[in-house]
């Protein structure tokens, strides 16, 4: 059966990793940098709620195509966007965002493609969607929605800014 | 659709060639970041078969490979003048048993790497065949016009030299005409194309060129190892008519001109030396544009695919 969540439980999303994020702030610079695609605008809109507390927070954008561990299997290799690190990322707190958190292994390759901007402070992660089923020892400190899923079940979603409207779709295989 | 080989520029649909130029743009980005190597053909091998020397194209294509994270082995190709077709199948059964996922070659003879292309299953880059084609240099050349043009459509692009035995400005042109700039060439009459491609401007005389109002030169090598030295007296005389001088380097300041040149410079023939320091020229960009177009290349090709029906 086809499981929906609408806008309002991604703002009621967005605003819990706000508030856990926020609980954590002290005086370190911090940078959010969100993954490509989806990722970086979920980071854009937890940057909009967060400024209010850290104005000097910063914002980044990660592309992870050339960091993929499955060309093998595509057909076709993933349209490289690039990446945004206007910071230094030397030292620099830095927390990961993503729209979701299934396999881990997306943010092994955030991981890896950080790592060859500089050597940050450290890196925390941050995930709107925690559907689980991971095949990596990965786990996000901040996490938005829970949601209940099987292996097999397709999740969809799509944001406001870059699809037109917010929304989660869960379907069964 | 993925594509297996990059033959020749012609056989590109328009959308192929936006996407290796447009990537082409965030792997530039990489050479500004500590490390400048990322794992996307981390594994993979690319074997470099030159039979014909280059020491810039060849190192671009190692330079991007490696920053790609792929193995590069050099294939020491026989000295000889000659190599017959018989041994060049031998040496792609060779190829095929080392199991490599790219091969890039260069070759004196049109055609070689589509021969080779269809014998492999490994993805064939042609890195520029006899007077046929040189694809990733009309590619780098294009990226390096929109880095000036970001739209080169209705922009005049001024050829100058050679035209008829170079590949350079056979791809070059190419590319830059469906990018919608306007060409026009400038040579002496024996080495331009007695049936240019419609559209494209043929001049002899180098002030009538520049009425013509080029806003990019593009200087073709004078290839001394080639044919090139019989279809005019001396080099001073090839310098005095179509070099671009000292009094010509002034004009085109004055008026604004981007100078282009594929490299290596013969000084003193296509150009003065104070041409080197000259504000406009985009050769050295060529350059490093050349790695990041390489790099694009590579990963856009999908070694064990069929090429698109129209190659």
């Amino acid at each position: 059966m086809n499981r929906t969540l609408d806008a309002e439980a991604i703002e009621a999303g967005i605003q819990e990793l706000a508030r856990q994020i926020r609980a954590t702030l002290g005086d370190e610079p911090i940078a959010l940098v969100g993954i490509r695609s989806r990722g970086d605008e979920v980071a854009e809109r937890l940057c909009r709620v967060l400024s209010e507390d850290d104005p000097d927070l910063m914002l980044g954008v990660l592309d992870i195509s050339l960091y993929r561990d499955d060309y093998e299997h595509l057909h076709e290799n993933p349209q490289l966007q690039g990446s945004e690190i206007d910071f230094e990322i030397e030292a620099t707190r830095i927390v990961l965002v993503d729209d979701v958190l299934f396999t881990g292994r997306t943010i092994r390759a955030a991981l890896d493609a950080l790592c060859d901007y500089g050597r940050p402070g450290r890196i925390e992660l941050a995930v709107l969607i925690d559907r689980g089923h991971r095949e990596m020892p990965i786990q996000a400190d901040f996490v938005g929605i829970r949601l209940e899923t099987s292996r097999h079940d397709h999740v969809y979603v799509s944001l406001e800014g870059t699809d037109g409207e917010d929304k989660i779709e869960i379907k069964p295989a | 659709m993925a594509r297996k080989d990059l033959l020749e520029l012609a056989h590109l649909e328009r959308e192929e060639i936006d996407r290796i130029l447009d990537q082409a743009v965030p792997f530039k980005e990489l050479f500004t970041r500590s490390v400048k190597k990322v794992p996307a053909l981390k594994g993979k091998s690319v074997l470099m078969l030159f039979y014909e020397p280059s020491t810039r194209t060849h190192s671009s294509f190692e330079v991007a490979a490696k920053r790609l994270s792929a193995d590069v082995t050099n294939f020491d190709v026989p000295h000889s003048s000659v190599v017959k077709g018989e041994s060049v199948r031998e040496t792609v059964e060779t190829l095929q048993a080392m199991r490599t996922d790219y091969i890039v070659v260069r070759h004196g003879r049109s055609g070689l790497p589509a021969m080779i292309a269809r014998q492999t299953r490994a993805s064939v880059i042609n890195a520029g065949d006899g007077a046929h084609a040189h694809p990733t240099q009309g590619l780098l050349d294009a990226f390096t016009l929109k880095e000036v043009f970001p739209d080169p459509a209705g922009r005049r692009v001024l050829i100058v030299g050679d035209v008829l035995h170079s590949r350079v400005a056979r791809s070059t042109c190419n590319v830059f005409r469906r990018l919608g700039a306007e060409v026009a060439f400038l040579g002496p009459g024996s080495l331009l194309p007695k049936h240019g491609a419609e559209g494209v401007r043929r001049f002899t005389d180098y002030r009538e060129a520049m009425a013509w109002g080029p806003e990019v030169m593009y200087l073709l090598r004078v290839q001394m190892e080639r044919q090139d030295v019989q279809y005019f007296p001396s080099l001073r005389e090839y310098h005095r008519v179509y070099g671009v001088t000292r009094e010509r380097l002034a004009e085109l300041d004055d008026k604004g001109i981007w100078l282009m040149h594929p490299g290596p410079v013969n000084r003193g023939v296509e150009l003065c030396d104070e041409a080197m320091d000259y504000g406009r020229s985009l050769i050295n960009r060529q350059v490093e544009n050349g790695i990041a177009v390489r790099m694009s290349v590579l990963y856009t090709l999908k070694p064990g695919s069929e090429n698109p029906a129209s190659d």
